[in-house]
């Protein structure tokens, strides 16, 4: 059954085109043989994507990117999980009220997490650096994880965890060998959406660092330097990172819950 | 998306085994909980005392007043950051649902079901793109000299190249683009969930195609809409990129003012004033849409 609707169809291109224009025009440039990327154009030419890999600054941060985004998603995943199991497996005092608190991160916006932070460990004389960096990053995605984590632990879960002490398992296996287990695709979609958050993440990254800075804050000074095909290039590279681990994590996921 | 899941206050028979064992629970809470405290809730509290103090010179003078407060409805050119900010948000808001709707109602209704994945992804794809990148290649579109005016000049629309860049359109197409995607998002969640009975209902109750969707899918979707509108409208009135990158400089929106106190004049007193109104203006919002906002419904 093909789509019969005429106008359906080509209002759905039209919103496809206007989502794919950019994205199409960023790529193609970064084929660019000269120094500008507008039209018209005379490539295909991979020296930007050559003078990006001789960049030591780019690579530094790129690496930098990949070691925040990975330690901060997991530190946001651990401490996220164990408040929801906390939460939804405990009956605690006010739990309403640190429910959100806990969530109430995600609701203020990151130029202001940012600024406060900055201020905060500027008073407390704590140096900015990747360190800065990632602790920010938990402050916006651990609010996150908490949330779909804690959306995702129904009842047969806490019954097969009551079972498990009943069997005699003490409190931390009962998590590592019962909960942990159960609620893999929520943890995994929890850690993987973190990731891509933090790898993207500009404004607390710009304002907490200083040497040591991430790709978005690279690209950022890349941009000062105007219309440049090399800033064509890191935007292509970074966008097929992203492409790849998207469909990777849905892959996953989707064959996840068919089982 | 998850409206199927239990409910929670369901969800708690380990207290019968645990009635007695709050600590325990608050030991796996205490880790989120200071983080949360030392991460969040003590840097906004800074913020908030620093608004009351003052700049004078190039030191911060901590006597308590209200002078940051006051100044931003004196000098204009912080008050009208905030009105700049407040007219962008809405336009983009209204636009992204306008365009959106139709599109998450086609992506819901009028597409098979095994394609609905495919377009689904391919919609939202370019959402993962760096943000700094995606207002970086809307100015290869619109700048003078880019796609937009060569294609422009080709069909003779005009006979000189034309730039678009730089001006508040600019920076409304930039935002549109990225909120088109997201409410499409929350909007398809929302309509995939309505009952098909409700429409056939309404069909033989009398109903034509146009007073069922005002009357019955419209009212049933505003929860995926308010949800969409008010992501839109706080990621939007606190993003400093895309109008530092689209926007040009004749206006300033509240993000930019926000970030000139502090890049180019330290002066983090106004800063924080000003972070504090930005913060109040979204909790006014947020107050306005709450009743269709809860977390556990989304």
């Amino acid at each position: 059954m093909a789509m019969r609707n005429i106008p359906a169809l080509i209002y759905s291109l039209a919103i496809y085109g206007f989502i794919y224009l950019p994205v199409a025009v960023l790529v193609l440039f970064s084929f660019q043989e000269s120094r500008v990327p507008i039209p018209p154009f005379n490539g295909p030419s991979l020296k930007w994507y050559a003078a990006l890999m001789a960049d030591t600054r780019v690579t530094d941060a790129l690496l930098n990117s990949v070691i925040v985004a990975f330690a901060s998603s997991a530190v946001s995943v651990v401490l996220g999980f164990l408040a929801a199991y906390a939460l939804a497996r405990h009956k605690v005092r006010f739990g309403g009220v640190l429910q959100a608190l806990l969530t109430a991160p995600l609701t203020v916006s990151y130029l202001i997490i940012a600024m406060g932070l900055l201020i905060t460990f500027n008073n407390l004389g704590i140096p900015k650096s990747l360190l800065t960096i990632g602790i920010g990053h938990v402050v916006i995605n651990m609010p996150l994880c908490f949330a779909i984590i804690f959306s995702q632990m129904g009842a047969h879960q806490a019954n097969m965890e009551r079972a498990a002490r009943d069997l005699g398992a003490a409190e931390w296996q009962v998590i590592l060998m019962v909960s942990v287990p159960l609620l893999w695709p929520a943890l995994f979609a929890a850690f993987f959406l973190s990731v891509t958050f933090s790898w993207d993440e500009f404004i607390i990254a710009f304002l907490v660092s200083r040497f040591d800075v991430t790709l978005p804050v690279e690209i950022w000074s890349m941009l000062r330097t105007g219309l440049n095909p090399k800033t064509n290039a890191v935007g292509s590279f970074v966008f097929l990172v992203s492409v790849v681990v998207v469909l990777a994590a849905d892959l996953i996921l989707f064959r996840k819950k068919k089982a | 998306m998850q409206r199927q899941l239990p409910r929670h206050a369901n969800s708690r028979p380990a207290r019968s085994r645990f009635g007695g064992d709050g600590l325990r629970a608050w030991g796996f809470l205490l880790p989120a909980l200071c983080w949360t405290l030392a991460f969040f809730v003590l840097p906004l509290a800074i913020m908030a005392v620093y608004s009351l103090w003052q700049r004078v010179g190039y030191k911060v003078v901590t006597d308590i007043s209200v002078q940051n407060y006051t100044a931003f409805f004196e000098k204009s050119f912080l008050y009208e950051s905030l009105i700049n900010s407040l007219e962008v948000t809405v336009m983009v808001t209204l636009i992204s649902i306008l365009l959106a709707y139709p599109l998450a109602y086609i992506l819901a209704e009028k597409v098979p079901p095994r394609w609905q994945r495919i377009a689904l992804i391919l919609a939202i794809l370019p959402f993962w793109t760096s943000y700094v990148v995606r207002s970086y290649s809307w100015i290869l579109v619109l700048s003078e000299g880019g796609i937009l005016s060569n294609f422009l000049l080709d069909i003779g629309l005009t006979s000189e190249p034309v730039s678009f860049a730089n001006s508040r359109g600019a920076t409304v197409i930039g935002f549109v683009h990225f909120f088109v995607m997201l409410l499409t998002l929350t909007i398809f969640a929302n309509l995939v969930q309505l009952p098909k009975n409700y429409r056939r209902a309404a069909a033989d109750l009398g109903a034509g195609p146009i007073r069922t969707f005002i009357h019955i899918i419209l009212p049933l979707t505003l929860p995926g809409i308010m949800v969409g509108a008010f992501l839109t409208f706080v990621l939007c009135i606190g993003d400093y990129i895309t109008p530092a990158i689209l926007g040009g400089k004749r206006e300033l929106l509240l993000p930019q003012t926000i970030m000139l106190q502090i890049e180019r004049r330290s002066d983090f007193p106004t800063a924080s004033a000003l972070a504090m109104i930005l913060m109040a203006v979204v909790s006014v919002v947020y107050a306005a849409c709450a009743r269709w906002l809860k977390l556990d419904r989304m």
